[in-house]
């Protein structure tokens, strides 16, 4: 009778089991029966992500997050964030703790290729810079041989820095940091004489000194640092699904289509494009597996692209950080999104 | 005559000198200097430099305390009040971050409206920890367990408890002191259901969750009883099996099911709402309680006489020593996802608990295996020669012992562990030392904030890690039974 019991509830687990792994195919089904989408953050980036003082998450990467959930649940508010280290981020993903990986990871090929991510576009086009002390007369960053930089360790800027100096012959020696923290306090304890990371990070560093004035952010931008949210190989659906809802981000900027015209523009608009993605016309939301508010919704969680990057790390934010390469194709940047039809 | 009697005695004193006070050297603070600081050239030259040091550390930073700052909500304010106040070029501390932080320090993400819960808890676990920690002297304990309930109250009041939770932390209170006074017995069973009632505090959610955890030992028990009286060792593991197959099979959807039928509960709180102190502790003590009953066992184990039982806990005491704990801890967060059917929901600060007390037990079975390797043997053959079993020997005469011979190294593995629990923040929960420093620093206003979050985290664990070992001193002393 025990062995009976026992027996049967070994079955019973075994069944429910194999029914979880019956699911494990489709991300979309997952999230929509958990109700929560699971986010992959930075623990803490100024601009790009980072919990307020009651544990409400904003910025620049977050606002994606929000995005893809209201348009997969219809609720912006449905987001667990998941702060993920340097360290942890990927394997985050490979191993399903998050469904998407919204945490300025720059698209590289062996990341793409060899870890098995799907990187499914760019929503920040960064690049690596320096920053000096004006003091130090330094202009630019060829006249940086024998200078000690502050590099900080296992991330992309590391080997770009090494490429850099090996390509320009000069040489230099690393202090090596941990966190860009830790970069600030040895820079200004005059550690190292130049500070190098992505330039949105330099400059936000740069405008939290006492004195920005004395310092210098050089010209030079040595890397491509494209940086986009990431999502597992394998569900190509689930990778439409974020990767269309970050294109209709930037097509909503491009067709002028923003958070607060968007409810007049769904009953008047002319513009056969703009109807397609708010969904008046046509059905692209049921391509993938969702309804035809999805791109609506999506953009009404925080505004289109443009009013993210604004109200995150805009010129009008204290980061001050310019459009630049992000500014739409017909701007003069690399934003361009393909057409919704 | 008397001329040769004056000669051979000139002069006999026939009252006593009034006691004369010390030479100048030999005296006060004079001679307390000579003999601790300038006792011989290596100590003078010693103290010299030690005084040069700290003259040096102070002048330096002296500057930087004194112009804190506590009243600023930016890190640009801060500077802007420094230098209206000493100056343009002075420098100063913002402490200024922690008092607006302090409450994500001390709660991290803990909904504001809650905050009155961990506090109950913490207030509680002191009362259940009591009987435990204070069983010898009613002074300390009265002590103790009135600034507990002036200071759970108040700060429970303060932070808006309801008034139904502070009638229940009261009762407790008041209910812990009374049994203090009279028997310190009553409080034991309390002792017993505190994990559970903490943790229900902390998460919250239903009800029924921990009273169903409860019913499992109670099968347990019963099944025992039905079948002691016939076959002991098989009674015992069948009270076992019943327990936890109860545990892992019916207490769950038992504890759903009755919440459908009679719904009770107070608000859940996500794991993900926890950080900082609150973190820290609850791994802490989780950590500390768990790891020493753990220890002990396989303490025993390595020196048990049963090869299987031997062999296993000397595998895994060296295994758990010979891995880093970061490494369990990646195990924890992301290697557990691979073998896990997808969809689980194993709680991330559950696995970190568990890895953390399987890291502090190996520790302790080692260091409680050296006190068992320091009682002589005749404790051992004494044990034997008064017909005790294993069992009775064991806990009448050996651990008694060696417990107390390893007091301080296991202080050391509480101290040590308790420090080790800022090593979450590489799997991305926020400990109060980096990953919530570091997520204050992400918002513009404390960007660029360095020292001041790493000197108010480090007093705190200065506190907390220098009172384990004041404690433990105590205990020492306390069970001095050797030669004074």
């Amino acid at each position: 009778m025990t062995k009976s019991v026992f027996l049967g509830t070994v079955a019973a687990a075994t069944l429910i089991a194999g029914m979880g792994m019956a699911q494990e195919g489709s991300t979309l089904a997952q999230v929509k029966e958990r109700g929560e989408l699971n986010c992959g953050v930075n623990t803490g980036l100024v601009g790009f992500a980072a919990p307020d003082a009651n544990g409400n998450w904003a910025g620049f990467d977050v606002a994606l997050c929000r995005a893809v959930a209201a348009a997969v649940l219809g609720d912006a508010s449905k987001v667990k964030f998941v702060p993920t280290t340097g360290q942890t981020r990927f394997t985050a993903v490979s191993s399903g703790e998050v469904d998407v990986l919204a945490r300025n990871s720059t698209w590289t090929y062996s990341r793409d290729t060899d870890l098995k991510l799907d990187f499914v576009g760019v929503n920040y086009y960064d690049g690596q810079g320096f920053m000096v002390n004006k003091e130090l007369g330094v202009t630019s960053a060829k006249e940086l041989d024998g200078a000690t930089i502050c590099i900080q360790t296992g991330t992309t800027t590391e080997l770009n820095l090494a490429d850099y100096f090996r390509a320009n012959q000069m040489e230099y020696t690393p202090v090596n940091i941990d966190s860009n923290a830790e970069g600030e306090q040895q820079y200004m304890a005059g550690a190292c004489d130049a500070y190098t990371t992505d330039a949105s990070g330099l400059a936000a560093t740069r405008a939290a000194f006492a004195n920005p004035e004395n310092h210098i952010i050089l010209p030079e931008i040595i890397s491509k640092e494209p940086l986009g949210p990431a999502v597992r190989h394998g569900d190509n659906n689930w990778g439409d699904i974020v990767r269309w809802t970050l294109n209709a981000l930037i097509a909503a900027e491009e067709y002028g289509v923003t958070s607060r015209n968007i409810e007049e523009l769904v009953r008047s608009s002319e513009n056969p494009e703009v109807q397609r993605l708010l969904g008046t016309t046509d059905e692209l939301g049921a391509m993938m597996g969702l309804d035809a508010d999805w791109a609506k919704r999506a953009i009404l969680a925080s505004g289109n692209y443009g009013e993210i990057f604004a109200a995150n790390i805009g010129e009008q934010t204290p980061i001050g950080l310019a459009r630049g390469l992000n500014a739409q194709w017909t701007q003069g940047g690399l934003l361009y999104a393909p057409p919704f039809r | 005559m008397s001329d040769t009697h004056a000669q051979t005695v000139p002069f006999v004193r026939d009252t006593m000198l009034p006691a004369a006070p010390p030479p100048a050297t030999q005296a006060g603070a004079v001679r307390w200097l000579r003999e601790n600081l300038f006792s011989g050239p290596v100590n003078t030259v010693l103290t010299i430099i030690g005084l040069l040091i700290i003259w040096f550390l102070v002048s330096h930073y002296w500057d930087w305390f004194a112009h804190s700052v506590w009243n600023a909500n930016s890190l640009n304010e801060c500077r802007q009040i420094i230098i209206d106040t000493w100056g343009e070029g002075a420098r100063g501390a913002c402490f200024a971050v922690i008092r607006e932080r302090w409450n994500q320090y001390v709660f991290g993400f803990y909904p504001p409206e809650l905050y009155w819960r961990p506090t109950m808890t913490f207030g509680l676990l002191i009362v259940a920890l009591v009987p435990v920690l204070f069983s010898a002297s009613l002074t300390i304990r009265r002590a103790v367990l009135v600034i507990t309930a002036i200071a759970t109250l108040t700060s429970m009041i303060a932070l808006g408890s309801p008034v139904i939770w502070l009638a229940f932390a009261t009762l407790v209170l008041a209910g812990g002191f009374v049994a203090s006074e009279r028997n310190l017995g009553w409080l034991l069973p309390f002792s017993m259901l505190y994990p559970l009632m903490g943790v229900w505090f902390l998460w919250g959610g239903s009800v029924w969750g921990p009273v169903f955890v409860l019913v499992g030992p109670v099968l347990g028990w019963i099944a025992w009883r039905i079948l002691a009286g016939r076959m002991p060792v098989i009674a015992v593991l069948a009270g076992v099996v019943v327990t936890l197959l109860f545990w892992l099979f019916l207490s769950g959807s038992a504890a759903e099911d009755a919440q459908r039928l009679l719904p009770m509960g107070i608000e859940a709180v996500r794991s993900d709402r926890f950080g900082g102190f609150l973190l820290s502790v609850t791994i802490g003590v989780a950590g500390i309680a768990l790891s020493l009953p753990l220890g002990i066992v396989l303490a025993l184990s390595r020196q048990s006489d049963m090869f299987l039982i031997k062999s296993l806990s000397v595998v895994f005491i060296e295994f758990i020593r010979g891995v880093p704990l970061i490494t369990l801890l990646f195990v924890a967060s992301l290697l557990l996802n691979y073998f896990l059917p997808p969809g689980t929901n194993f709680d991330i600060i559950l696995r970190v608990i568990i890895m953390v007390t399987l890291f502090a037990a190996a520790y302790m079975a080692e260091v409680i295996r050296g006190g068992l390797a320091a009682l002589p043997r005749g404790q051992y053959e004494a044990a034997d020669a008064l017909g005790l079993d294993y069992w009775k020997a064991q806990r009448l005469i050996i651990l008694p012992q060696a417990l107390k011979i390893s007091i301080p190294g296991i202080v050391s593995t509480f101290i040590g562990m308790f420090k080790d629990t800022t090593l979450v923040t590489f799997v991305g929960l926020y400990d109060p030392l980096k990953s919530m420093s570091d997520a204050v620093r992400a918002n513009i206003e404390w960007k660029g904030i360095y020292w001041e979050p790493f000197i108010f985290v480090g007093a705190i664990f200065f506190i907390i890690c220098f009172a384990m070992s004041r404690y433990s001193m105590y205990l020492e002393r306390r069970l001095q039974r050797d030669h004074k």
